[in-house]
């Protein structure tokens, strides 16, 4: 990796700062992606500033009947926590799900939620629980923040600070993974809410998304059947290695109708 | 002697140096004045090198020097194995300079050496090294190379061609051919795969100002191979002034067997420099540049009369060597695979003809099973595949064309004869193991669950213990393939043995020490075995083709034979008897009908302090060398039976069963046979299930270049396996050991294959290719001409 400076901050304003005096700086969390991509040299950053020290971005509590988990907060850490187990299990099993061992103890939900990976398991939850991400500047609504690979509506500057999840009737989450990787190909996270059937899907599109389909379908009927009987189109869906848009399309409906029968 | 002798699962000495850190490896030697060097590699598949401009890289911070195909004037890599094409040329063999000179001609070929203080610096300088391309298409399809219009990887090989060979009778197989009642016809791929070692290949070149000696320290399974090969052909330094070391190696499976252009680089460059120099691969650079395994495409025929006896095969088969000839590349597809075509079967007129192509790619070379895994996958599916179409009983197809017991020694069409086997035992103790007779209900279980179960088969055999000198040698090897053991038997009764292969997970210091135990009647404890280093071992061609125990340890067992002759003269002189008279058991030398004894101790420091010793008749002294050749191949084979469960919704197959009957020979430590079948399937499964090397056509790019995109079986894809051995003695052997390396990743991937096929065949699939991913399961279904019907 290239030399860059590294700064560890003990509160998120003074990361915000710190990222403000750097024009060329970058927040890392857990690291899971950014480590890598300075060991092969394909970023440059000057300076890194490292969450690991900011007490006020950890933790998980339990607020408005729903649960708000600090953005610094691993995903074992969400994983094993009986808060988000008794509030939202599906949560709690998909961060249980994610990478390995390793990467659930060093990887963060902001990191990850950050990062907009399009294979990342948590902007299913975000978007499918209708989650609220809160940063050192403002709300956003899960609706309005993934905006691409990669891409989010996190301006420069911007840190998130903590995440927020209404407690839902009922959800459920089920993966197909990467045989490699273990990343999603698909990954359905589906949720009966007061407002209605809300369904997310990531690994298939070039970032986490809604289905209208199985939202319409569930809506009638929140129940396994429905979901398989969903048609969802390959459009525009990712195609690559280890699949092709149309099995992806396949799976969004074969996992919707297994996080459907999952669903507590 | 039982607990530490032949036949005892002891554990291994080597492990806990591995499992508390303290191994050796590579990377953890570092010389005084060690500078560490970074190869620029070639981002294109196939480009002419225009212009190479590193003179801002000569004078960036810490570089040592920068150094290009421009300024190495020594040889280049040499290929191990000449094979000749049907009309008698000897194959095409491009020049393979450690530093490309005019063109690259796969990703990863080397541009330039840089050396500095760090290996930060290094890299940091390697990016001010301008490189001008001129960038072609290429070719990387095996299929694809030999036909007309497609890009020239070297304009000596026509149409990609490296040698066009054949084996067996032509007229003989036609004929079979031609009275067939049933004709069963197949086109397989057998897939690349990227061997994957945990230890990524690393080199330090070292050079001795006061002696003018060179040491070369690398990831090696075979130093004396390399430095024959690297002193000798490359770099034109005498055996007697180049050292090599190969200490720990993490794992190899082939891919540490041959002559790597980075040893030859860093030991040429340290000369230059006069320092030492460390190269240590990443793991991009593993995926890149370590030479890969198969790559074959393949077409077969099977003749069968009315009854089902196999009359004749004949086989066509392409196979990638990449862009240069590795060591041992050109033998793979031929005296490895193309002799091992009659399998276990009586088969009598065999007829297989085998291109080898180059293409733009890292070169192809001997990956765990080396051609014997694309035979036995080939004559597994094709006999499976006539069970069906003929509607025998797949079991009782196989058994009907089995070679009988009684036939050994057997000669078979392609070349070899078997010493022995015994295969009806092998498959019977597989069918019980794996309850073959109740798949219907297990069967019919999951269909209730909505799952598809099927079971496959594979009896195999290989061909190992590589191998009779004069039989390479009259096939195109340009090395001796005997083993040398050496016995050091010091003063106060313990024991250095000195063995010419190379252990890199093998367990060798275990399985070793025990044939010594065994035979001296000595504790394991006071043995050692010492293996990679060419300064301590008299010689040696290294650890390959499953043939440490069955050829390196026949050489320890003659060597141990010498010493306990000498022995014996020593300890019948001190108890004034007769050498005939003397019987030596248990580590105690005794004299029939007396009560006279002398332990193995007292006669090795008599050996040392001979006060009262035979000088006239014997020198002092208790060390013996043996070097041993062997007289024919071993032939493990068997029987594996993999049992699956797919899941139609998301073709997600997994492998609920798997049973592994194997007949090694004689079993030295079972425990280490055991974990050896288990990483020999599991590569097995790898390949079947989940492995693929993929190249972008267009671009040449490697595709599966880390673990994001190349998948590596894990310990969740996989069941508890049963296994299990069955011996018949290796005839030709003091040990009567076949080998184990190779057998699990050579039997399995046409069982499991055959599992997937089983399962799926309700669905109207007749046909799948490895890796069977979940999505090639899933498309599979969907071409599939029914449906399950539903419960």
């Amino acid at each position: 990796m290239y030399d860059f400076g590294y700064h560890r901050p003990d509160t998120a304003a003074d990361a915000a700062s710190l990222l403000t005096k750097n024009g060329e700086a970058k927040v890392v969390a857990g690291g899971m992606t950014l480590i890598p991509t300075l060991k092969q040299r394909l970023a440059q950053p000057s300076d890194l500033v490292d969450l690991g020290g900011a007490a006020d971005l950890k933790g998980i509590k339990i607020e408005g009947g729903g649960i708000t988990i600090g953005a610094m907060t691993t995903h074992a850490e969400v994983a094993r926590s009986g808060d988000v187990q008794k509030t939202i299990l599906a949560l709690a099993v998909l961060a249980g799900g994610i990478g390995d061992p390793q990467v659930r103890n060093r990887g963060t939900i902001g990191g990850s939620v950050a990062n907009s990976d399009p294979g990342a398991d948590y902007p299913a939850a975000v978007l499918g629980l209708g989650a609220k991400i809160r940063t050192n500047k403002r709300e956003i609504a899960a609706d309005n923040f993934f905006k691409g690979m990669f891409e989010t509506a996190l301006q420069d500057g911007e840190i998130i600070t903590a995440i927020h999840f209404p407690k839902p009737e009922k959800a459920g989450y089920c993966k197909h993974p990467n045989p490699a990787s273990r990343y999603a190909i698909v990954g359905v996270l589906v949720a009966k809410t007061a407002s209605g059937v809300r369904v997310a899907v990531t690994g298939a599109g070039p970032c986490a998304f809604r289905s209208k389909e199985l939202e319409v379908a569930l809506g009638g009927s929140f129940s396994a059947d429905a979901a398989k009987g969903a048609k969802i189109k390959s459009d525009g869906l990712n195609n690559d290695l280890h699949a092709t848009a149309a099995y992806r399309a396949h799976l969004v409906s074969v996992m919707a109708a297994r996080a459907v029968a999952a669903a507590g | 002697m039982a607990d530490s002798g032949i036949g005892a699962s002891v554990k291994r000495k080597e492990d806990f140096r591995f499992l508390t850190g303290r191994g050796t490896y590579i990377d953890d030697i570092n010389r005084p004045g060690q500078t560490c060097a970074y190869i620029l590699r070639s981002p294109h598949a196939h480009a002419d090198i225009v212009k190479i401009d590193v003179a801002k890289a000569k004078v960036a911070p810490g570089v040592i020097t920068v150094l290009t195909g421009a300024d190495y004037d020594k040889g280049g890599v040499p290929c191990g194995w000449q094979i000749h094409s049907k009309d008698g040329s000897p194959m095409i063999e491009p020049p393979h300079f450690p530093l490309c000179k005019d063109k690259v001609r796969h990703v990863g070929d080397q541009v330039a050496l840089i050396v500095a203080e760090t290996y930060a610096l290094a890299k940091d300088a390697a990016e001010l090294i301008d490189v001008t391309y001129k960038e072609q298409k290429p070719i990387v399809s095996t299929g694809d190379a030999d036909k007309p219009g497609v890009a020239q990887v070297w304009a000596a090989a026509k149409n990609n061609t490296c040698y066009d060979w054949h084996i067996g009778d032509k007229a003989a197989a036609d004929a079979a051919f031609g009275k067939a009642a049933h004709v069963t016809k197949i086109d397989l791929v057998n897939q690349r795969l990227i061997p994957n070692a945990m230890e990524p290949r690393a080199a330090i070149g070292d050079f001795d100002r006061a002696t003018g000696d060179y040491t070369l320290y690398t990831t090696s399974q075979n130093p004396h191979v390399i430095r024959l090969l690297m002193g000798a052909f490359v770099l034109q330094i005498p055996e007697s002034k180049l050292r090599v070391v190969a200490p720990d190696v993490g794992g190899g499976f082939g891919s540490k067997i041959f002559h790597y252009s980075e040893e030859a680089l860093v030991t040429w460059a340290a000369g230059k420099i006069q320092r030492p120099i460390k190269w240590t691969a990443e793991r991009s650079e593993s995926f890149m540049t370590d030479a890969h395994g198969r790559d074959h495409v393949s077409h077969a025929e099977l003749a069968l009369d009315k009854d089902g006896k196999f009359l004749g095969l004949r086989v066509s088969t392409k196979a990638n060597m990449g862009a240069y000839l590795s060591t041992f590349a050109p033998c793979v597809p031929t005296y490895l695979y193309a002799t091992l075509l009659a399998g276990v079967y009586t088969t009598p007129a065999i007829y297989a003809e085998v291109k080898a192509v180059f293409t733009h790619t890292v070169p192809v070379d001997a990956y765990r099973g080396a051609g014997r895994p694309e035979a036995t996958y080939l004559l597994e599916r094709l006999v499976e595949k006539a069970a069906r179409e003929t509607g025998i009983d797949r079991v009782e197809l196989r058994r009907k064309n089995f070679i009988p017991t009684n036939a050994f020694p057997y000669q078979t069409p392609v070349a070899l004869q078997y010493d022995s086997g015994d295969y009806f035992s092998t498959l019977d103790m597989a069918l019980k193991a794996s309850d073959w007779a109740g798949i219907e209900t297990r069967r019919a279980e999951a269909k209730k669950h909505g799952k598809l179960r099927g079971i496959g088969i594979s009896t195999y055999l290989e061909a190992c213990g590589i191998a009779p000198s004069a039989v390479v040698g009259s096939l195109g090897a340009r090395a001796g393939l005997y083993e040398t053991g050496s016995i050091r038997v010091h003063p106060t009764g313990s024991v250095t043995v000195f063995t010419g292969t190379h252990s890199h997970g093998q367990g060798h210091e275990t399985t070793f020490a025990q044939l010594v135990s065994d035979g001296l009647g000595i504790p394991i404890e006071s043995i050692e075995v010492s293996h990679g280093d060419t300064n301590k071992i008299p010689f040696g061609m290294g650890t390959y083709g499953s043939r440490s125990l069955a050829v390196g340890g026949s050489a320890i067992v003659k060597a141990m034979d010498k010493i306990v002759k000498k022995a014996t003269r020593i300890a019948a002189h001190l108890m004034e008897a007769s050498v005939a008279d003397v019987e030596f058991k248990n580590g105690t030398f005794t004299v029939a009908g007396t009560d006279k004894s002398k332990t193995f101790g007292e006669v090795a420091l008599t050996a040392y302090v001979p006060h009262n010793y035979p000088i006239t008749e014997l020198e002092p002294g208790l060390e013996e060398t043996a070097f041993y050749d062997p007289l024919n191949f071993t032939y493990p084979g068997g029987c594996h039976i993999c049992e699956v469960e797919i899941d139609p919704d998301t073709g997600v197959t997994k492998v609920v069963n798997f049973t592994a009957v194997d007949d090694v020979g004689r079993v030295i430590n079972p425990m280490i046979v055991e974990g050896q079948v288990h990483g020999g399937v599991t590569q097995g499964i790898g390949q079947a299930l989940l492995e693929a090397c993929a190249y972008d056509k267009d671009s040449g790019q490697l595709l599966t270049g880390s673990y994001m995109d190349y998948t590596m079986p894990r310990a969740d894809d996989l069941p508890n396996f049963k296994v299990a051995t069955h011996a018949t003695m290796c005839t030709h052997n003091p040990l009567g050991s076949k080998g184990v390396g190779e057998v699990g990743a050579i039997g399995s991937p046409p069982a499991v294959i055959n599992a997937v096929l089983d399962a799926l065949a309700p669905l109207g699939v007749q046909d799948i290719s490895m890796p069977a991913t979940p999505l090639k399961v899933w498309q599979a279904i969907q071409a599939g001409s029914g449906r399950m019907a539903a419960e």
